[in-house]
């Protein structure tokens, strides 16, 4: 079952999303919200992170004006950057124990929905509302360039999620796709490789957010349809021609187990299992059947269901990226929660 | 010149006879149990974004087209504007958002829906009344919210 851990009070508005830092043994992480903030929540060193030790550090209140959507650390934990409604970006740099608010920047022309780095930390993608993807390059001197605008998408983009170790971008949107974008040659060239949806396979309803496997060879998606794809993702978009073994193909559907919109799902860094958070207050964790493959399908079974995990909307969860048991979780009640996986599982 | 209304002359409907609502639960033991009728006293005055009258007295509101399951805490509303075409059912649909996200317990999940049939983007607005990160995005918008509001002065009297 899970156990919580503690329960982080502090937002005035619904917490959006919560993302843990990925160095120094993971002790802080950040969440955002409604409320205009982002809040850094550290663990008092000395004790297990699974022990109620956190406690507030710092609140981040001066970046933007209006919801903070979504905010990402870059790969050494140096940086934040958050995505807002206020059509902005912001990044914060994480130095000598303090937050200074270093960058601010535009260009998207409505709600900025997410931001994301690349594995090498030298790249950053954001979406909005207006439909368009960016890449930013991240140039010497706190300075962001951008390279690259991407239109494909017929639809308000709500996640960009880049690939554990390959520079390629995957975008998920309210068109109910999935588009997958790679750079073409050595220029600032992106193109969209594939776009994963209907016919045929894919999402009914809006796709809200994707998460990648620690090798990057499978993705998970979450949509208002109240299912999960799992994506095969280890065929070589940059071999470009139209051989159908050089595509991402659809490997299962997870579905009938979810009653509202599933909002998040992160698939855990560490092992095979996969949580969701929906519209339905619950937190659920799947996980590969170990019984093999069925006729070359790959077939997902729910190992925990949690009913209340918050009073109101699961908005994002997140496995710790060192501890297999850590989860932490975001509501519509204004409340982050630190969890812990205990008894039995497969893989942990 | 005013701009030319879209529905120039609605059909306007009696309102229905209040019934005196029941005596608050003094009870903790006894469930506040909420019901359609309640739901439709909250929405009914609610005015059109284009008329002097209430939803109610549009027909665009019933006390039939809401659907309550309080022990799955759980509402739906489906709306009826009063043309096809109607270019501010969307304001409609944000106003009883509005208005049931204040005075519904927070345990409530509220689904709004166009009537099927009632209007000709029916599939795109239901679609966007029911995105909460739109709808989020909608309330921090001044204009918008300005419009909300004018709906919503009279259910506050």
């Amino acid at each position: 079952s899970l156990r919580l851990v503690q329960e982080l009070e502090g937002h005035e508005d619904r917490v959006w999303g919560v993302a843990w830092r990925p160095c120094d043994g993971s002790s802080i992480l950040a969440s955002c919200s409604g409320d205009q903030t982002v809040r850094i929540w550290e663990h008092s060193s000395g004790s297990s992170p699974s022990s109620a030790a956190w406690v507030c550090k710092a609140v981040l209140d001066s970046s933007h004006n209006r919801t903070v959507r979504q905010i990402s650390w870059s790969p050494n934990g140096n940086l934040l950057a958050s995505a807002s409604f206020d059509a902005t970006i912001g990044m914060w740099e994480y130095v000598g124990n303090e937050f200074s608010f270093i960058a601010s920047f535009e260009g998207h022309e409505n709600e900025v929905k997410s931001v994301a780095w690349n594995s090498a930390g030298t790249l950053l993608a954001t979406c909005s509302r207006d439909k368009s993807v960016w890449i930013w390059e991240v140039l010497p001197g706190h300075e962001f360039e951008c390279v690259s605008v991407l239109n494909g998408h017929t639809q308000d983009v709500k996640m960009v999620l880049w690939h554990p170790s390959l520079d390629i971008l995957v975008s998920t949107s309210y068109d109910n796709t999935i588009k997958i974008w790679t750079e073409e040659g050595d220029g600032d060239d992106w193109h969209c490789a594939q776009t994963l949806g209907p016919p045929g396979s894919g999402h009914t309803s809006t796709v809200w957010a994707a998460s990648f496997n620690a090798t990057g060879d499978c993705m998970v998606t979450c949509s208002d349809d109240l299912t999960l794809n799992i994506w095969d993702s280890s065929a070589d978009l940059s071999s470009a021609n139209d051989d159908d073994s050089a595509k991402w193909k659809h490997l299962a559907t997870i579905s009938g187990y979810h009653d509202r919109t599933i909002y998040s799902v992160n698939w855990s860094s560490l092992n095979d299992l996969i949580a969701s958070g929906a519209g339905d207050d619950c937190i659920r964790i799947f996980s590969k059947s170990q019984d093999g493959d069925q006729e070359g399908s790959q077939s997902y079974e729910l190992v925990q269901k949690h009913e209340k995990a918050h009073t109101a909307d699961v908005n994002c969860v997140q496995w710790h990226p060192k501890n297999p048991r850590l989860l932490a979780s975001a509501g519509d009640d204004g409340i982050v929660k630190i969890w812990e996986v205990v008894g039995d599982l497969p893989h942990v | 010149m005013a701009p030319a209304l879209i529905n120039a002359n609605p059909i306007v409907h009696e309102k229905k006879k209040r019934t005196s609502k029941p005596q608050a639960n003094y009870n903790d033991a006894i469930p506040d149990v909420i019901d359609e009728l309640e739901i439709f006293d909250h929405v009914r005055d609610i005015t059109d974004p284009e008329h002097p009258y209430s939803l109610e007295q549009l027909n665009v509101v019933t006390e039939d087209s809401i659907f309550v399951d309080d022990a799955k805490n759980y509402v739906k509303i489906t709306f009826t504007p009063t043309v096809q075409h109607c270019s501010m059912a969307t304001i409609i649909g944000l106003s009883l958002r509005l208005k049931l996200l204040r005075c519904l317990p927070p345990r409530f999940k509220v689904d709004i829906f166009l009537a099927p049939g009632s209007h000709s983007t029916e599939a795109a607005i239901n679609k966007q009344l029911n995105d909460k990160e739109r709808v989020a995005a909608a309330f921090e918008n001044p204009n918008l919210v300005d419009l909300v509001e004018k709906c919503l002065v009279s259910t506050e009297e």
